[in-house]
């Protein structure tokens, strides 16, 4: 975020400027209205804090099955990784030399994981999981790495409120960061 | 008469073999060397007449898409042959086979996350909804009714390359995932205006119509100062593997925010936090804390010529050249050393010198037929200097991955062979 601080207060104030003075009509009048409908078949971000989850949830016994099927021939029977990303364990080695890059370890907020799956996976088919699906297996691959019971079933609420390992690690660009 | 043609195309196609040959060994990699293979073959040269001045060559039509001579096939993108798959994955530019500051179409270097999509112009639609006034839904046409803008940039992507050995052995194999190429779409700051921002939107989250579905935030100071929409590159419409029909194009900024495919601009309060920005695109560093938002990349060059992979044929005049480039601006001066980093001289900057593009940059030099080591180091406009390796490692250890802007020494032995010093 200290990017954007440095880019401050000039900024700030050429975007106020702009931004009332884009209220008041279409320049060019190009393009046509977006409908509520439209954008929400479209619209499939889900922000950190779990906004635009769907409804529904899915259970981590019923998200086994959904990964089995899915997801393990690329990313192992156990999130041990192969063709696809490792995507349990690791936890304790983002701050050593062999640092282990997964789910489990890294990623700062859970409802990116629905997000991500949603969008992109399985490789060969994304969009193709139901809402269902894909919460079940967000929860499976939480559960295989220790951050929801085996007996969960998460929904947008549950997703959000899942306290990932390393979610206060992140910190801004502190480039340039070789001192001359 | 006919047997005298058969006699004639059957020599022709021999000689042709010949020289594909040949061209194949000068596109392996040699500042001089096209000699060695050709050199048997005297029949084309003084005081012969070469045989192509005897007949008349291919008619116009053969080609409607014009193609590099047969001559220079072996000057393609740098693909690694042995990655785990290919679905998201990247090629490399050929650096060391290109001259000036353009990279042309075919050999601008490619990083998707989920394949390359084929998309009908047609039927792609670009939505522009979220902190808003009025959500938006453009045509292909509808960007092209836009007033128009052409900009000379580099790409460069984030990772490029990473920190610990193997190092690569050529130019492309070290630094090959950047490129620079004229792009030409609409400002979108002007797409944006057509909307209306409201006083709360702070971010506009980018989503490509790929498998990936690939989403980027973008703080809105960058989208309001030099971002494109962009339709065409080098003339042309995109090509596919850079985002057909249309990609987001953000000067300086790690190459994958520059969203291909773009089919969505969010216009948010917060970033998205995507999976691209937290889990990958953020930068380790050896206390386990990790820089987000990483978005700059900083100044660099390397010298093309001579590089890793080729060979200095004999002493004397030789030019030694690169290309510089900064996600800050312009490039204000190039160093080189040619006594391993003892001394530094200017190099030539060829003009015009323009804002995060690539400068190509010249020096002669006389080699006098030692063992040498010669780098260059790029300073751009905001006085930032090109640092080493070791600085960088110094502070960021070796799983930061990302962003790694170092100086590329490489090594000349007295045979004149080039190889990368650090390897």
């Amino acid at each position: 975020m200290r990017w954007r601080e440095t880019c401050g207060v000039a900024a700030a104030i050429a975007l106020g400027a702009f931004a009332s003075e884009a209220r008041a009509q279409s320049p060019y009048g190009i393009g046509r209205p977006a409908t509520a409908a439209e954008i929400a078949g479209w619209n499939i971000d889900v922000g950190r804090d779990g906004s635009n989850l769907p409804k529904g949830g899915g259970s981590v016994s019923h998200g086994r099955e959904v990964y089995a099927q899915q997801c393990a021939s690329c990313h192992g029977e156990k999130g041990e990784g192969g063709l696809g990303d490792r995507l349990a364990g690791g936890q304790g080695t983002i701050g050593t030399a062999k640092p282990i890059r997964t789910v489990g370890s890294y990623w700062p907020y859970a409802p990116t994981l629905f997000d991500y799956i949603r969008r992109a996976m399985p490789q060969n088919a994304p969009q193709s999981l139901s809402d269902e699906e894909v919460y079940a297996v967000s929860a499976y691959i939480l559960n295989l790495n220790g951050l929801v019971g085996a007996d969960a079933t998460l929904d947008a609420k549950s997703l959000a409120a899942v306290k990932m390992t390393n979610r206060d690690s992140f910190v801004g660009d502190a480039r340039p960061d070789v001192k001359k | 008469m006919s047997s005298t043609i058969d006699a004639e195309g059957k020599s022709r196609r021999a000689t042709r073999r010949r020289f594909l040959q040949g061209g194949t060994a000068v596109a392996g990699g040699a500042v001089l060397g096209a000699g060695a293979s050709a050199a048997a073959d005297t029949d084309n040269l003084p005081p012969s007449i070469p045989e192509w001045m005897k007949a008349p060559g291919e008619p116009m039509g053969g080609q409607p898409y014009g193609t590099p001579s047969p001559f220079e096939k072996g000057v393609v993108k740098n693909i690694s042959k042995t990655l785990k798959q290919y679905v998201s994955a990247s090629g490399r530019t050929p650096l060391q086979e290109l001259d000036g500051i353009i990279t042309p179409n075919g050999l601008f270097y490619e990083r998707h996350h989920g394949g390359v999509p084929t998309i009908d112009p047609a039927q792609h639609r670009l939505m522009l909804h979220g902190l808003v006034e009025r959500p938006l839904i453009f045509t292909m046409d509808d960007l092209r009714r836009f007033p128009s803008e052409s900009r000379i940039h580099f790409l460069e992507c984030s990772g490029n390359p990473g920190y610990i050995k193997p190092y690569g052995k050529t130019a492309s194999d070290l630094v090959g995932l950047v490129s620079c190429a004229e792009w030409t779409g609409v400002s979108l700051k002007l797409v944006l205006q057509e909307a209306g921002l409201k006083p709360d939107a702070k971010w506009v989250v980018a989503e490509g119509a790929d498998a990936a579905a690939l989403t980027r935030s973008i703080p809105i100071e960058k989208c309001l100062e030099d971002a494109l929409l962009v339709y065409s590159q080098n003339g042309e419409r995109l090509r596919p593997q850079q985002g057909y029909p249309l990609r987001l194009f953000l000067p300086g900024f790690e190459g994958n925010m520059s969203v291909k495919w773009l089919r969505r601009l969010h216009v948010t309060a917060e970033p998205t936090y995507s999976r691209e920005e937290t889990s990958k695109y953020t930068d380790l560093l050896p206390d386990g804390t990790a820089r987000e938002f990483s978005f700059y990349m900083e100044a660099k060059s390397i010298i093309t010529r001579p590089s890793g992979g080729q060979r200095l044929s004999a002493p004397g005049f030789h030019e030694i050249t690169g290309i510089a480039w900064s996600g800050h601006g312009k490039i204000k001066r190039v160093e080189v050393s040619v006594d391993d980093g003892k001394s530094w001289q200017d190099a030539r900057l060829q003009e015009p010198v323009l804002t995060r593009a690539f400068t190509r940059f010249r020096l002669p030099w006389q080699w006098d037929g030692k063992p040498a080591v010669i780098q260059s180091r790029a300073v751009d406009e905001t006085g930032y200097v090109q640092p080493t390796l070791a600085e960088l490692l110094a502070v960021r250890g070796e799983n930061y991955f990302y962003h790694n802007n170092a100086i590329w020494p490489w090594r000349i032995a007295a045979d004149g062979e080039v190889t990368n010093a650090l390897a």
